[in-house]
């Protein structure tokens, strides 16, 4: 018969040799492979001391940013609601009203902004859509929860912590991102 | 009334019963650990890390292991015959206790003056004792699989029975050569003869690769597992145990362990002979209390070597089939062990001839 494939190996039927038969020699030559094992390296990483390190283009879960004095630069255009191929994305506009200058960046700013992390591909598609440098993915990633409810995430779970007010926050929140940022401008 | 009570030796009870809590103690905490070094040694021949979580390096494990299994709810089936059930575990683990009470764990101590032999009992008839409770062994399994009204339980126990008797043949004939060899039966007078000469070993190594054999499936290791057997008795005999009379038989497998581990030592690696060490010289040197602390340490060194090697073994090679356990037992060790015994019969009738 013809084989079908060229990687195909005929089994092997000879009678077993009596060092084969007496076992112990094989029993030995195994023994010697777990042996060797025990100086292996360990590829084991310990999950939540270490981490695996994420690659440069890792899109992880999204982030409202905030200009150099704090203010929100989303102006609730709805561009990323577009762009983006889930429906993830929700969002209700409202006008900037005197004497909050210092928290909307623009006169039109989002009051309610939703992203439903269930839904969300991480495709970074609302990132390259935004006009406005207001959403971006960072380097971490979905935690879990008990509610379907818990995934939908509002402002306060995506915005960037306030520069001005906490800049340790901000600066961990903003991650690798603003090197890379630096980087390409 | 004091002449009745001066009759018995107080001194001697007291001596005999702190030695024994010791050594049940001992091979308690050894084999918790040794559910610990297994899961460990598991690990690093598979390229794992093994239990690193409880305590450094994962020490506390069998602490965590322990707990969890007391916590469990304990289940005796309906149908099964509760005092059997009960039994069953206790026998197990009763057998695995006893053995160790003939072992010279070292040399003599002297505490204030009174010398203390460490050994249990040092019976003339050491290592028929020795099989005689190992035998025992075998009703922990037997008695536990017939109570579990369970036709797994049953056929399992049915394959620990057949497979501990069998192999108890050739562990005994193996052994015979070797008392050829030592000419006595006491398990003192056999460490006597190893010490500061030449072990066992070299004289029986066919022997003793025999009873290495035959002490795996005794203690229902690895090549010879059948009686545990998940994959086709999904579980074997304590398949309808649960909380600590499961643990028990998990720990009575271990002890058994670490004292066909004693065992080999003592008969065929020199007890607790320090190698290359002129014993009687030392002993006079740094005195008989360090000497019998050196000695016990040597054995537990030469003890640990050998569970080592029941899990490296372990680790190594899968289970046998149960014909290819038969064919083994009665078609190769026999024949291997009665030939043994011949020709060192005729080699020891030969010496004493010239």
């Amino acid at each position: 018969m013809q084989a079908l494939t060229s990687r195909a190996k005929p089994v092997e039927r000879k009678p077993m040799t009596f060092v084969e038969r007496l076992y112990l020699w094989n029993i030995f030559k195994g023994m010697m492979i777990t042996l060797k094992h025990v100086f292996m390296k360990k590829p084991t990483i310990n999950y939540p001391k270490e981490t695996r390190p994420f690659s440069p283009v890792f899109r992880g879960l999204h982030v409202l940013n905030r200009d150099e004095e704090g203010r929100e630069r989303c102006t609730a255009c709805g561009l990323c609601a577009v762009a983006c191929p889930a429906e993830a994305i929700t969002m209700e506009a409202a006008e900037r009203k005197n004497g909050e200058e210092h928290l909307y960046r623009e006169e039109k700013y989002a009051a309610r902004y939703e992203i439903n992390m269930l839904r969300c591909i991480f495709c970074g598609l609302c990132e390259e859509a935004c006009p406005k440098d207001a959403v971006y993915l960072s380097e971490t990633f979905a935690p879990a929860n008990y509610q379907r409810k818990g995934f939908i995430y509002g402002k306060p779970d995506l915005l960037i912590p306030h520069p001005k007010e906490n800049p340790e926050e901000y600066k961990q929140a903003l991650g690798n991102r603003a090197n890379k940022q630096q980087q390409a401008n | 009334m004091y002449s009745t009570l001066l009759a018995f030796d107080w001194l001697f009870l007291i001596e005999k019963l702190v030695l024994i809590v010791g050594i049940i103690s001992v091979s308690l905490g050894i084999a918790m650990y040794e559910t610990w070094a297994e899961r460990k040694v598991a690990a690093v021949m598979q390229d794992r890390r093994g239990p690193n979580r409880a305590g450094p390096f994962g020490l506390f494990q069998p602490l965590a292991d322990g707990l969890k299994l007391f916590m469990k709810e304990e289940i005796i089936p309906n149908t099964s015959n509760k005092w059997l059930f009960v039994l069953g575990p206790c026998l197990a683990m009763l057998a695995a206790m006893m053995t160790s009470a003939v072992i010279p764990w070292g040399g003599k101590i002297d505490f204030f003056g009174r010398e203390v032999n460490l050994q249990i009992t040092d019976i003339n008839i050491g290592i028929l004792y020795i099989f005689a409770v190992v035998s025992m062994g075998i009703y922990g399994i037997m008695i536990g699989g017939w109570a579990s009204n369970n036709k797994f339980s049953l056929m399992a126990a049915l394959r620990g029975a057949s497979q501990v008797i069998s192999y108890e043949l050739p562990m005994g004939l193996s052994l015979i050569a070797l008392l050829l060899v030592t000419g006595s039966l006491k398990m003192s007078a056999i460490v006597g003869g190893q010490i500061d000469g030449v072990w066992n070993v070299v004289y029986q190594p066919l022997g003793f690769l025999i009873f290495l054999i035959c002490a795996f499936a005794e203690c229902n290791r690895t090549p010879f597992d059948l009686p545990e057997a998940e994959n086709e008795l999904n579980f074997g005999y304590h398949q309808e145990y649960s909380s600590m009379k499961l643990g028990f038989y998990l720990f009575a497998e271990y002890i058994n362990m670490f004292i066909s581990s004693a065992v080999m030592a003592t008969l065929y690696f020199g007890g607790y002979d320090i190698p290359g060490v002129n014993d009687a010289q030392l002993t006079e040197k740094v005195g008989l209390n360090w000497m019998a602390f050196f000695q016990g340490a040597v054995l537990f060194g030469k003890i640990i070597a050998f569970i080592l090697l029941f899990m490296w073994v372990r680790w190594t090679i899968p289970r046998f089939r149960y014909d290819q356990l038969m064919h083994l037992g009665w078609k190769r060790l026999v024949p291997l062990a009665l030939l043994n015994m011949i020709i060192t019969a005729a080699v020891i009738l030969y010496q004493l001839k010239k």
